[in-house]
């Protein structure tokens, strides 16, 4: 299965890697650990998972303001996701986070059929183009 | 859609001011792209979060300290409450206090309003109703735009640090005044008594609720500033919803029972009991400490009790005499800080928190590691004194 989706290019780049998907929002200030990249809030659903060079598959940002500090902790500390997709609304947090990181954020078009994503493929953003190339393997 | 600059918006964002604002406006632009701004406005007010060094460590002070090199405030801007007070003693790392030093300073050569408060809007004369400012830290901004009728987005520390800078914000969200009318509401099903209960139906919102702005009806109407505080500050701690409002509307609703209220409860309560008390997510305010002395009864705390407040709150507590009696009573009243993410609080040192904020218990039980035993502050007065 090969799957080209169409994204908004909030933040440029490139970056592939495995998924990380989940569909529960994420606060990066009381959920993860800066220094390791572990979500350790044991309510969430990716629970034990790392972020380190993920492609993170997430609705949006909630909570602490301070989140967008957190997003810049984790990409200083050398654990954040290659890149980030928000399958809902991009916020405001992850937005400024992400720009001050340089970590690729798309978000999905909302205007086409989108597959059920698994945790775990390949994926491979393209921030030009404005693509997520999901690899199932 | 694109976000339209002005040719000064675009100097700036060329660099033609310096690396500082040419950040700055990278950031805002970000913003606008995510939230399909078309321009940027001015904002009259901005309000920092991202100041304690337990939540933004060592990547966060060393960005501010190299940002500070150049970078200057251009409008209003007050801070958030840093890890702990200066004026009292505590048994901190000298690291901890080095590194919260480094970004005080930042934010004071930046030219910061040394507020350490998360409850602006009690300490500064509010501008006119209608009138955009940038409110990072969470409760404040649910609050400036549910009570105080001053428009922010759910602002992030970073963009706020940008509209510092630059004066500006995209236009967008909760700044349009079509967004502020709630398209979802919450029905609720069950008594609400405490203030508790308040935080309690705000975390539930948040969790549920995808859009901007929600409402409640006429249940938050004329409810006093406790529960409305707690309201605001639960709901900006599970979620991304940065208004509530009292408009009845017809449409989608999801209902608020006793079943939704116990499974807050079941996520955020996890100790029967505690070993301190601590009150204060966000800051008390003046009104508050009233009722707490009030609610005392002449009674002593029979626990560690660690009250929360901003620095003029207690001096105006101090004229009144109301501080002093609250200490000689054994709480301890400290102030530029907060419960939320507090150092004071580790799990080395207690087995479990009383409080009554629904945020705090949020952050105590996942950042700091400690269990919580959730109680209204009439309960915590009547088990804890003696």
């Amino acid at each position: 299965m090969n799957n080209s989706l169409k994204c908004k290019v909030i933040v440029g780049g490139s970056a592939s890697g495995r998924m990380l998907v989940t569909k529960q929002p994420i606060n990066f200030l009381s959920s993860v650990d800066h220094l390791t990249g572990m979500i350790t809030d044991s309510n969430h659903e990716l629970y034990g998972q790392c972020l380190k060079n993920s492609l993170l598959v997430f609705p949006y940002a909630v909570g602490s303001s301070v989140g967008a500090y957190s997003i810049f902790a984790l990409k200083s500390n050398g654990v954040s996701p290659s890149g980030i997709i928000c399958t809902s609304k991009t916020d405001i947090t992850t937005a400024s986070g992400c720009a001050i990181a340089n970590i690729p954020l798309l978000e999905l078009h909302k205007d086409q059929d989108i597959p059920e994503i698994e945790n775990f493929s390949k994926a491979i953003i393209d921030g030009l183009s404005g693509t997520l190339e999901i690899k199932k393997v | 859609m694109i976000v339209h600059l002005s040719r000064a918006e675009e100097e700036g964002l060329d660099g033609k001011f310096g690396d500082s604002i040419s950040i700055a406006y990278k950031l805002l632009l970000s913003i606008g792209k995510a939230t399909d701004a078309e321009r940027l406005i001015p904002v009259d007010w901005v309000h920092l979060s991202g100041v304690n060094y337990n939540t933004i460590g060592d990547a966060g002070a060393n960005f501010l300290t190299k940002y500070s090199e150049e970078a200057r405030f251009s409008v209003q801007t007050t801070i958030n409450p840093m890890g702990y007070d200066t004026h009292k003693q505590n048994n901190l790392s000298s690291k901890f206090k080095k590194k919260q030093g480094e970004i005080i300073k930042a934010y004071e050569s930046m030219g910061s309003v040394p507020s350490f408060s998360c409850t602006p809007y009690e300490l500064f004369e509010l501008p006119e109703r209608g009138h955009n400012v940038s409110f990072a830290e969470s409760n404040a901004a649910v609050m400036a735009n549910s009570v105080f009728d001053l428009h922010t987005n759910k602002e992030s520390s970073l963009s706020a640090l940008a509209s510092a800078v630059t004066g500006k914000t995209p236009y967008s969200d909760l700044r349009m005044s079509s967004n502020r009318d709630p398209k979802i509401k919450i029905k609720i099903d069950t008594d609400l008594n405490s203030e508790l209960d308040y935080g309690i139906l705000g975390y539930f919102a948040g969790k549920t609720v995808k859009e901007s702005c929600v409402s409640f009806g006429p249940h938050v109407s004329n409810i006093d500033m406790y529960k409305t505080k707690s309201l605001a500050a639960a709901l900006g701690t599970s979620g991304a919803c940065g208004m509530f409002s009292n408009k009845e509307i017809d449409g989608e609703a999801i209902s608020f029972g006793k079943e939704e209220a116990k499974s807050v409860m079941d996520e955020l309560n996890s100790n029967e009991s505690g070993d301190v008390i601590a009150l204060g997510s966000p800051q008390l305010g003046s009104y508050e400490l009233e009722l707490i002395s009030n609610m005392m009864g002449g009674k002593k705390f029979s626990k560690k009790c660690m009250i929360f407040c901003a620095r003029p709150t207690y001096e105006k507590a101090c004229s009144s005499g109301i501080a002093q009696k609250l200490e000689s009573e054994g709480a301890n009243i400290i102030c530029d800080a907060c419960t939320c993410l507090s150092p004071l609080l580790t799990h080395d040192e207690y087995d479990g928190v009383i409080t009554n904020s629904i945020k705090a218990a949020h952050y105590l039980n996942k950042s700091n590691k400690i269990s919580v035993c959730l109680s209204s502050i009439k309960s915590i007065i009547n088990e804890n004194t003696k």
